[in-house]
Formats: C-alpha cells, structure tokens, sequence
C-alpha cells in the first residue's frame, strides 16, 4: 500500500496539534498549534487521496532507479519562484509602510510583525529553497549518483515548508524570540534542526556512494553551508521554554554575550547560507551555462579554505562602539577585511570562466545574469569589509546605508544567480527545448538590475544622511537635529525606495511568467537574442 | 580555566594551530602536479550531464 505510512503518521500529528492546542498555556501558544492542526489535516487528506492499493493479480510497478530523483527538484523550483515572489512583496509592502505610516493595520500588518516576515521570506524560504533544490540536483549530477534516500528528500521540502508556515503565521501573531534572521521560537527552532539533520544525511549520503572519485569544489560549498548553518542554529537558539506547552522561551545568555552570539549567528547566515551556499551555485551553473570549466579549479580550493577560515570571526563588527570587549571588535574588522581577498579571487574566478567565451553574453541572457551577479557580489563585498572599518561605521551604523548593502547583496547576488540557476533548471526539469522566451529573460535582467540600483543607491543618500544629521552638532555642544527630522528628511528616498522594490518585484512576475510558460510546453516566436550573429556586417579589408 | 586564560590562549595556540591547517590547505592545493588533477576535476560538470533529459 502506497503512502500508507505517511498517512498514518500525519493522522497521528494532527491529532497531536489538536490535544496541544487544548492544553496549550497561552493563547498565541493555541493559535499556532491551530495552524498546524490545519496543515496537518489537509496534508493527511491530501495524502489519502493518493494511497494505492496493489491489485492481488496485478504486476506491481517497479519505481525507476536508474535516473535521477527529480522530482523533489522540481517541486523545489516551484516553491523558490513562489516564495520568491511572496517574499519581494512583502518587501514592498513594509517599504511602503516606512514611507506612508497609516498603512501599518494593527496588530497583525504592521511593520515590526511584517518586517521579520519579509526577511524570513526572501532569507530562508526562497532563499532556503533555492539552495535545497539546486543543491540536490548539483549534488547528483557532479556525484553521477542518485540521491540517497528519496523518501527522506520529500521529507525535508515539505518540513522545511511547514517550518517556513510556521514562521510567517508566528510572526503575524506575534510569536517571536527577538533574535535577528532567528525569530522563531523553540519549538519552530527544534522542528527545523530535525529537517535540517536529514538534510545533510541525504546530502552527505549523496555524496558517499558517488560514482565520481572526486567531489566536486561545489559541492564543498553546499556541504560547509549545510554543516555550519546547523552548527549556527542550535548555538543561537539554545533557550529555555518556560512551559512545554507554551510559546515563550528565554536564552540562555546574557547581556553582552548574548549579543555577541545572536551576530555571530547573524553574520555567519550571511557567510554560510548566503555566500557559501549560492557559491555552490556559481561553481556550477556559471560552467554549465558558459559550457567551460571554471577559471581555475585550484583558486576555488583555496577560495574555499580562506572563506571557512575567515568568516566566522568576522560577526563581532555588528556591534561596534557597544559593550562587546574592543578587542572583540577589532577582532571582527581585521576578519571582516581579510575576507575581501576571497570574496574578489572568487568573482574573478567566476568571471573569468567566460574567458574566450565572453561573445555569448549577446546572445545569452541567462549568462548576463549570472555576470550580473558577480558583479554584484563583488561590490557588496567591497562594501561590507569598508563599512565593517570603525570609523566608517560610525557614520554608517543604524543608517539606511546598512539596509541598502544588505540588498546590493541580497537582490543583486542571491536574487540573481538563483533565477539564473532557475533559467538554466527549468527546461532540463521539464524536458523543454529551451525557455518560452529569452527576450523575456532580458526584460528580467533589466528591470531587476534596475530595481537594484535604484534601491541601492537611494539608501546610500538615505544613509548618509541620517548618519551626518545624528552626529551634528552646534557650537554649544548640542545635537543640532530632533531625530524626527532625520526621518522627514529622507521621506523622499523612503518612496523611492518602494519603486525600486516594485521595480525587481515586477522583473520576478515577469519571470514567474516565462518560466510556467515553459513548463507547459510553450514556445515564443521571437527573433533571436543579438540579431546581429551569422548576418555580422563584413568589415572592408583594405589590399 | 577563566576568561583571561581562554582569551590568552585563543589568540596564541588557537591563532597557530588555525593557521597552520590553513596554511597546509593552501601548500596541498598548490603542490606540484596538482595542476593536472585540478584540470581533470573541473571538466566533472561538464561531462556529468549524460543522464539529463
């Protein structure tokens, strides 16, 4: 019997939310437990409808073993382009919010429950997404084996989305531990280590009984990302619940050393889940889709050591000018500008893959995008070794500066080697001669890039004007400026800024566009990219 | 085992002994032949795509 098992135990579950939310001891504690009773009982009805019985007479149908599993990638795609654009809205709406107050609707929609949904949405639910599937199907292709543990794979998509569920609806209640790109509470916490422990046993389970002597330098990204990011959630998150039952728990630090480990999770999320993770990524899409071996194999070796190396100290330069030891802080920027050394050798190695082969980017907007971002992976990691220096960061600390570095990174980055990765995916998943449209692909690039730089560089105005308005003083020794007139001062930047958000939110929709478009078969009619191939004005050669 | 002492002890023993696994990564990766090796692996995504639709 097909699913028997699982509807079993998604029976048992629901069951188990129902009795939790009986006995819960707080109410927010109730409504969450609501919602998994919900979940659960959906997905249990779902399940049902798709048990098999095995005829007595009939031959039973042997699952493929031969291929690769698929499947779970492809639900992963989906889900990524899906929280994708959720989470660009919600940044959207929050940005608003910033500019036009009445928008904020109590309680539920304002901007302090709205905004860590935003971060957890394009973070960890497509950011996350993006990384579990493109990881699975990477981790395969280079092992030349299939996954280990197919069964255990479904197990960690829909985990990881009932995490991601349980997260945005607390969040809208009110449930949070106050702990940056961290705020679900422990019983979230503890759900999420349990996915994300059969998620490194089915990676590294991949990875062993690989056909391939060698393992790939990508898959060294995905691993340390896969191994750290576990390591960072159950240091950050050790906490005492203050009844089973309930939704609140305590830390177990205090005072500064709290602080220090919440940034030291806090930074890490950046180095590992946003940088070593999507390198994973970048060493093998930018060859695949440059159809060339990466610049040099030896460079993403040692790129690989010096970033496991530096990263992790780097945390301690979010709290400069605080209560952390100075040495401490001094220990974070060193680090924090020793890392501009792997940051650029890994650019200029993933740009450098186009050597000899730099005439595809007329004709291949997929590889214009991937360029795109490294280059601005470059540049935000030029920026945040600068602004981790003390004296600039005491210019542009707790500024809009910080906010407008985080999505140079986050938008131009991620955000753009995963729809390059999802470009390159979806036809292969699909078994698609190729995209539904290309030129849609640059109507992507475009108005994403553009998104980008608007954003950016109004926050960098933003920024440093907030910073220079807090530090004015008069002749007297008094600030010159209420900090009320900072923010009027920068209302306009504040609207800008949502155009720009609107702006690569629309580039997604546009994309999301093309890519079912694509999944269901179709093609554009469309002249090709760079027109110009094959029909190249010939140049006079004087003789 | 107070704080001085592990913060003393961090900064010198840990400091080297971090270092130099670092510094014998990079000496492996960079040992001679390796180039050849490296070569041949960073060909694996390129030649790995057979099973694809």
């Amino acid at each position: 019997m097909k699913f028997g098992t699982e509807v079993l135990l998604l029976a048992a579950a629901t069951l188990l939310a129902f009795v939790a939310a009986g006995f819960a001891s707080d109410d927010l504690f109730a409504a969450h437990a609501w919602v998994l009773f919900a979940v659960f009982a959906l997905a249990t009805v779902f399940m049902m409808r798709k048990v098999e019985f095995s005829t007595p007479g009939g031959a039973k149908v042997e699952a493929d073993k031969s291929g690769y599993v698929d499947d779970v990638v492809r639900y992963g795609v989906i889900a990524t382009l899906f929280w994708g654009v959720v989470g660009f809205l919600v940044g959207v709406i929050i940005a608003a919010q910033l500019a036009w107050p009445v928008l904020n609707i109590e309680p539920w929609f304002n901007f302090g429950r709205l905004r860590p949904l935003h971060t957890s949405a394009v973070i960890f639910a497509f950011g996350g997404n993006a990384l579990i599937c493109t990881s699975l199907y990477v981790v395969q292709r280079t092992s030349r084996a299939r996954l280990f543990g197919e069964k255990a794979a479904w197990f960690v998509f829909w985990g990881y989305q009932l995490f991601i569920v349980l997260a945005a609806t607390g969040y809208l209640l009110g449930i949070t531990q106050s702990r940056e790109y961290a705020e679900p509470e422990w019983y979230v916490d503890l759900w999420l280590t349990i996915v994300w422990v059969v998620y490194l046993i089915v990676f590294l389970g991949t990875i062993i009984k690989r056909k391939e002597p060698h393992i790939y330098v990508a898959n060294w990204f995905f691993l340390a990302f896969i191994v750290t990011v576990a390591m960072l959630h159950i240091v950050n998150n050790l906490a005492i619940p203050v009844s089973l039952l309930g939704a609140k728990s305590y830390s177990a630090f205090a005072g500064v050393q709290d602080a220090l480990t919440q940034w030291w999770y806090g930074h890490n999320a950046v180095g590992f889940f946003l940088t070593a993770g999507f390198l994973g990524m970048m060493y093998y899409f930018v060859p695949k889709q440059a159809n060339r071996p990466v610049y040099s194999y030896r460079l993403s070796i040692v790129h690989f050591w010096s970033l496991i190396f530096l990263y992790i100290w780097a945390g301690p330069h979010h709290l400069h000018y605080t209560a952390l030891p100075d040495w401490a802080q001094t220990l974070g920027m060193v680090f924090s500008i020793m890392l501009w050394m792997p940051s650029w050798g890994g650019m200029i190695n993933g740009l450098m893959t186009l050597q000899g082969a730099w005439d595809k980017l007329r004709t291949d907007p997929v590889l214009r995008m991937f360029v795109i971002s490294l280059a601005f992976y470059g540049m935000s990691t030029f920026e945040g070794p600068m602004m981790s220096i003390k004296t600039i960061n005491s210019l542009s600390h707790y500024t809009d500066w910080t906010i407008g570095h985080v999505h140079s990174g986050a938008l131009g980055w991620n955000g753009m080697i995963t729809f390059g990765a999802l470009y390159y995916l979806v036809p292969k998943l699909w078994n698609r001669e190729r995209l539904y449209s290309l030129r849609l692909v640059n109507w992507h690039l475009w108005l994403a890039t553009i998104g980008i730089v608007v954003y950016a560089a109004v926050m960098w105005v933003a920024g440093i004007t907030q910073g220079l308005m807090w530090r004015e003083y008069d002749d007297q020794g008094f600030l010159v400026n209420s900090f009320i007139e900072t923010v009027s001062a920068i209302h306009p930047e504040y609207v800008m800024r949502m155009v720009g958000g609107l702006i690569y939110l629309t580039g997604a929709l546009v994309m999301s566009y093309n890519i079912i478009r694509t999944i269901r078969g179709d093609v554009r009619d469309e002249a090709p990219m760079g027109g110009s191939v094959g029909t190249a004005p010939k140049i006079a050669t004087a003789n | 085992m107070d704080y001085t002492f592990m913060r003393e002890f961090a900064d010198s023993w840990g400091l080297i002994y971090l270092f130099v696994i670092f510094i014998a990564a990079v000496a492996f990766t960079f040992r001679p032949g390796s180039k050849d090796i490296a070569d041949k692996i960073s060909r694996i995504p390129l030649e790995e795509d057979r099973d694809d639709g």
